[in-house]
């Protein structure tokens, strides 16, 4: 199976302190700034008003990203839209690098006051594509070793949980918690 | 841009209905030949919005990112989706919901597609449509697919054909309709799609459906062509039939409906409207977008000729099987309910009591609700889809409606499960209260997605949203009532004149900078379908319309005398006193280094695209244009006030004087001496700013110059109650693209 679209999202800790408002300036810094390399900015959705909705993205060409609060889990997600060459690995390495990269940026941003900080354990791993990777047990099977590989390297051979969406609509999704706390640069060493 | 788009044909095969199968493989291959270029953009364009493809904010390839104008490098480069629209440049996909009726796997399909092609949200619009946005093109095809096979075509979503036909979301189960239009709306709107009569228009064109002529579910007043459900008596035999208008539309201008025919029987509902869309194809205005639509053909003719017109066409219908078909498909239609009509909870938590207030309404079958889910500026989460498709299908026959109001309803909910429903709304968030009262606002896209945007409708929706849910419980009930609707610019799709506070964006420069604004629209009606639009008041900055609906509400609870309804209120105040009482939120902030005022709501980029320093926001810099636009609408306003009086020639006169007046400010920037002759303005105005172009709106073009040709050339003539009411709506819109090109110009300011 040849993963595509693959969404990497990390978690908060007290989300509920959490304030999406100065977001909005910090993402459009970015968007004049244009700091990620190959990836065009574009725009940013303002969706606060919506309970468990996807908060606050920043939308690109290549990919978004956003400070997501779907199923009421807070978290900086990146949504990667355009396809990638290279293994499953490879693919969700580029997700996780990428989300933790922005993490990273909202965790040093004065304007965020310190709030917005990764939690140190809860990940999730989406796949945007139901064609590709239907959340069905054969795509947790055909998928779950490189999943493991890939999450062995970023906890730095660390123990994890991983639990997977049940509702065969929702998108295949695993919901991994790690043993011991992480930090943000702990995660992108290992990921480098 | 999906990796699995190739597939998704092959994997659908046989489930989607053969004929938009076929359609959007060969809109498939018109994408391929407009990217290898052997299509011309114009045609594409007009192709792709055939298929409720637009375009969105910014696909022009430049976006002021609050401190230049950037380029935005699109990896496709060069490639156009149309004229000075990027091929990558993230689009809008609108997806037409007849009558709003949507089915459980309907619901499915919207949240999978807003998922995997859009940022998770499906947007409900106020014509029952669903939109997605920040969609690839190239994703298009498949997302048609998909929609295509849950029975959804995107077809003539947009483009100048019959647009969605909307319907009474309670058509069926209201206590005060007629008969039930659901069957009708949609057998029309099967007969419409695609067909050769309603290829050729110069505009779009929307039909909607309503059950009843007094309560506002249907709009019909200010559609192309409405429909009132009515039955009559033949010879003790009841007859069923649509008491049927042309002719409406909001838009810049503002226009009732004209009654057609009080009783058009049900056979002949079906070649009226083939008789009267071939006449508008044949004579409605083709070249100038800005009179293209059916109403302006109305105007011209007047309504007799054109329904003889219409007439005579229809003697000329070759006759179609179809029309009979229509007249039985009230008979064939039902829609039942799943579980057993029970009593009213007794009890209930006081969260329960609060949302049943408003988010719950009685059917007229016995022991059933309509349960009605107000969804926060229109706006609903993939998760949210899923979540009300099971509960649809666990509490309903997948009875689920659109409303215009931008929610959603779910019907045929038996009193028994209401608890447990509200539960299930919770669980999944859907749950808020307050459907149809004064928090649940509606808005369209505005400056976050629209290229016509020129305020944030959604950014000030959401603020007013946020303040006066804070507060629900405290307002007074009559205050509660009120809808309050905002539209980013003067096209209306937010319906702003037909809301007690209605609102719509304009521009204005103060103190040397643009500054982000809101016509306060006050008149309007909701309710009979619609039937009376407001008129502006005054524009007030975007950032003290919060405080301007604070103080509009808290005198309305005031001062209004036993069960006056808000447009009552205000037409007894009268303007000048609405004017006075709001006049000094028109100013800045005493502080020159409060900048807040120079965004816009949810976004903080200053607003426009001044050059200018910082240091001169003195606040005081007023220029001689400033003034003269001042004036303008100063007498535009006693215009309005006149009108309201009956003094119709006055109102005439003052709002053609107004439309001089501005003109003039805007000749005086270059030629300093100009006299009050109104040949010299209106000459010295076109050769200025309208043969240049300089006052052309970036996408209205020459539209409003053309009010001002259109009243100087028609002085002379007497003014009736309609015409000059469009005039005043016409100085208005004048005036503010005057402003608007004033920024733009951006003239020296002085002291």
């Amino acid at each position: 199976m040849q993963l595509q679209h693959v969404n990497v999202k990390f978690l908060v800790q007290n989300p509920e302190e959490v304030d999406l408002e100065p977001l909005i300036p910090v993402f459009h810094g970015w968007i004049q700034e244009q700091p990620g390399g190959e990836e065009l900015l574009l725009d940013i959705a303002d969706y606060r008003h919506v309970p468990a909705g996807p908060g606050v993205v920043l939308i690109g060409h290549q990919g978004n990203y956003s400070v997501d609060n779907t199923d009421n889990r807070l978290g900086v997600r990146y949504n990667r839209k355009a396809a990638l060459e290279g293994s499953n690995i490879e693919c969700l390495k580029q997700a996780a690098r990428a989300a933790l990269l922005a993490l990273q940026r909202l965790e040093a941003d004065p304007r965020l006051k310190g709030k917005l900080r990764f939690n140190g354990r809860d990940v999730e791993v989406f796949v945007n594509d139901r064609l590709i990777a239907p959340n069905t047990e054969a795509t947790r099977e055909a998928f779950g070793a490189d999943l493991r590989k890939f999450l062995q390297q970023m906890f730095r051979g660390g123990e994890f949980s991983v639990s997977y969406a049940s509702d065969p609509r929702k998108l295949f999704t695993a919901f991994v918690k790690a043993a011991q706390i992480f930090s943000v640069a702990d995660l992108l060493d290992a990921l480098a | 841009m999906k990796v699995s788009n190739s597939q998704w044909a092959e994997k659908l095969s046989g489930k989607m209905p053969e004929h938009l199968a076929r359609e959007i493989d060969i809109f498939e291959t018109e994408v391929a030949l407009r990217i290898s270029g052997k299509i011309d953009e114009r045609l594409f364009a007009e192709t792709r919005l055939r298929k409720g493809i637009y375009g969105q904010r910014y696909d022009n390839g430049q976006r002021h990112n609050g401190k230049k104008v950037q380029q935005i490098p699109y990896p496709s480069g060069e490639l156009t989706k149309g004229p000075s629209t990027m091929w990558d440049a993230p689009g809008m996909q609108r997806i037409k919901i007849p009558g709003g009726g949507m089915n459980a796997e309907q619901l499915e399909t919207m949240a999978d597609l807003a998922e995997e092609y859009s940022d998770g949200i499906a947007h409900v619009t106020t014509r029952q449509d669903f939109q997605l946005h920040y969609i690839h093109i190239d994703d298009t095809p498949s997302l048609m697919r998909r929609l295509a096979a849950a029975n959804i075509t995107t077809r003539e979503a947009c483009g100048n054909s019959v647009r969605n036909i909307t319907a009474c979301p309670y058509a069926g189960v209201c206590q005060d309709e007629a008969f039930d239009v659901t069957p009708y709306s949609r057998a029309m709107a099967k007969f419409l799609l695609g067909h050769p009569d309603v290829q050729n228009f110069g505009r779009k064109f929307k039909p909607a459906f309503s059950g009843c002529s007094q309560h506002a579910c249907g709009l019909t007043s200010l559609h192309d062509m409405g429909m009132i459900a009515v039955t009559r008596n033949e010879n003790g035999v009841e007859e069923r039939g649509f008491e049927t208008y042309v002719g409406g539309g909001l838009g810049a201008v503002p226009y009732h409906a004209k009654l057609f025919d009080d009783f058009v029987p049900l056979g002949e509902l079906l070649p009226l409207t083939q008789a009267i869309s071939r006449v508008f194809a044949r004579l409605g205005e083709k070249k100038n977008r800005s009179r293209a639509r059916i109403k302006f053909l109305i105007q011209d003719l007047g309504i007799e000729k054109f329904r003889e017109l219409v007439l005579e066409e229809r003697k000329t219908l070759p006759s179609d099987p179809r029309w009979a078909e229509f007249a039985k498909e009230g008979e064939a239609f039902q829609e039942l309910p799943l579980h057993p009509g029970g009593k009213p909870p007794l009890l209930g938590t006081e969260k329960f009591q609060r949302w049943a207030k408003n988010n719950t309404r009685p059917q007229r079958q016995q022991g059933y609700v309509v349960v009605t889910i107000a969804l926060p500026l229109g706006d609903i989460t993939s998760n949210q889809l899923r979540a009300l498709a099971d509960i649809a299908r666990r509490f309903t026959r997948e009875t689920v409606r659109t409303t215009v109001e931008q929610n959603m309803v779910l019907r045929w909910v038996s009193q028994s499960d209401l608890v447990e429903v509200h539960k299930a709304l919770e669980a999944a968030e859907l749950a808020a209260p307050g459907a149809g009262t004064i928090i649940d606002v509606a808005t369209c896209p505005g400056t976050d997605t629209c290229k016509l945007g020129i305020s944030s409708s959604r950014g000030l929706a959401g603020e007013l949203r946020k303040r006066l849910t804070e507060k629900n419980f405290q307002l007074d009930e009559a205050v509660n009532n009120l809808h309050i609707k905002i539209s980013g610019c003067f096209n209306s799709c937010g319906q702003h004149h037909v809301s007690d506070l209605g609102f719509y964006g304009v521009s204005r420069k103060m103190a040397g900078y643009a500054v982000p604004h809101f016509q306060v629209v006050l008149g309007g009606q909701w309710e009979n379908n619609g039937n009376s639009y407001g008129l502006p008041v005054i524009a007030i900055p975007s950032k003290n319309i919060p405080e301007a609906v604070s103080r509009l509400t808290g005198r309305y609870a005031e001062n209004r005398k036993n069960g006056e309804c808000f447009r009552d209120f205000t037409a007894r105040i009268g303007k000048v006193e609405l004017k006075k009482m709001l006049e000094d939120l028109t100013r800045l902030p005493a502080d020159p280094s409060d900048r807040s005022f120079f965004s816009d709501w949810g976004d903080p980029r200053e607003y426009g695209l001044s050059d200018m320093g910082v240091g001169e926001c003195a606040g005081e810099v007023v220029s001689a244009t400033d003034f003269g636009l001042a004036a303008a609408e100063r007498e535009l306003f006693e215009a309005q006030v006149a009108w309201e009086s009956g003094q119709i020639k006055q109102a005439g006169e003052a709002s053609y004087q107004s439309m001089l007046r501005a003109a003039k400010a805007l000749v005086e920037i270059e030629t300093p001496v100009v006299g009050n002759d109104s040949e010299e303005i209106v000459r010295e105005f076109r050769a200025r700013y309208f043969d240049t172009q300089k006052f052309f709106d970036p996408f209205a073009g020459g539209k409003f110059a053309e009010y001002l040709f259109a009243a100087h050339q028609n002085a002379d003539r007497p003014y009736t109650q309609d015409s000059a009411r469009y005039l005043i709506d016409e100085a208005q819109l004048f005036i503010d693209a005057a402003h608007n090109c004033y920024n733009r110009i951006g003239a020296p300011a002085i002291v």
